[in-house]
């Protein structure tokens, strides 16, 4: 049964990523996209997690984690050079 | 592993990918930008966070225990509301629209107009100190 309930969540996850891709798309300005970019970083960290669950080893959380740091400095380096117009002063 | 522990481990995934698929449903059809942030910053936190709990649940119940989630749990929980920050400066700074509906919609607009975005009054003085 929980790999059912695990394929729906991938199922589940998958949607959120399409709709996601479609505000980075029309997105009418930049934060919008650069906010849809974050929660796919953050989505396909899940994506990562419900894998590992799936194949049952835990190795993929190290990937995980990278993908957060990276998500994380990128939103932010991409905020400050739209605030400052400049990353590190 | 027993039947409860399986249910146990099912429900927080069920729970948490919901909360992510109701995050970017909000991303894509709130109307305007300072209400598209909700979604993402609060919803799909917690739905990590319940996919991450399931995540520990089945590890921990199968192997020995472990805590290696707890690290992207926590790490998530610190850095969201940090960009979410940014990024509402950021929308501040480039003086974007709001709908009639948004909640303080009119002291937004009077930042607007007297010319200066709220963005100055919320850090007055340090920006010049420091020196660039």
């Amino acid at each position: 049964m929980l790999e059912n309930v695990i394929f729906l969540v991938f199922g589940m996850i998958s949607l959120a990523l399409l709709l996601n891709l479609w505000r980075l798309l029309i997105g009418p300005s930049l934060p919008d996209r650069i906010l849809a970019l974050d929660t796919m970083f953050i989505n396909s960290i899940a994506l990562i997690i419900l894998y590992g669950l799936l194949m049952g080893s835990p190795l993929y959380f190290e990937a995980a984690l990278l993908i957060a740091m990276l998500g994380f400095v990128s939103t932010v380096a991409v905020c400050k050079f739209l605030l400052r117009g400049d990353i590190i002063e | 592993m027993h039947n409860w522990m399986e249910w146990a481990v099912a429900f927080f995934l069920f729970l948490g990918g919901s909360f992510v698929l109701i995050g970017s449903i909000g991303l894509s059809r709130m109307p305007d930008f300072f209400m598209r942030l909700h979604g993402p910053t609060k919803a799909t936190t917690l739905g990590m966070g319940g996919i991450l709990l399931g995540s520990i649940f089945y590890f921990s119940l199968q192997q020995s225990i472990s805590v290696h989630e707890l690290l992207i749990t926590i790490f998530l929980l610190i850095t969201a509301p940090i960009s979410a920050h940014m990024l509402i400066k950021t929308a501040l700074h480039h003086q974007l629209k709001a709908i009639d509906r948004t909640r303080g919609e009119r002291e937004l607009k009077q930042g607007q107009q007297e010319g200066s975005p709220n963005i100055k009054k919320a850090m007055p003085e340090n920006k010049r100190s420091k020196g660039s």
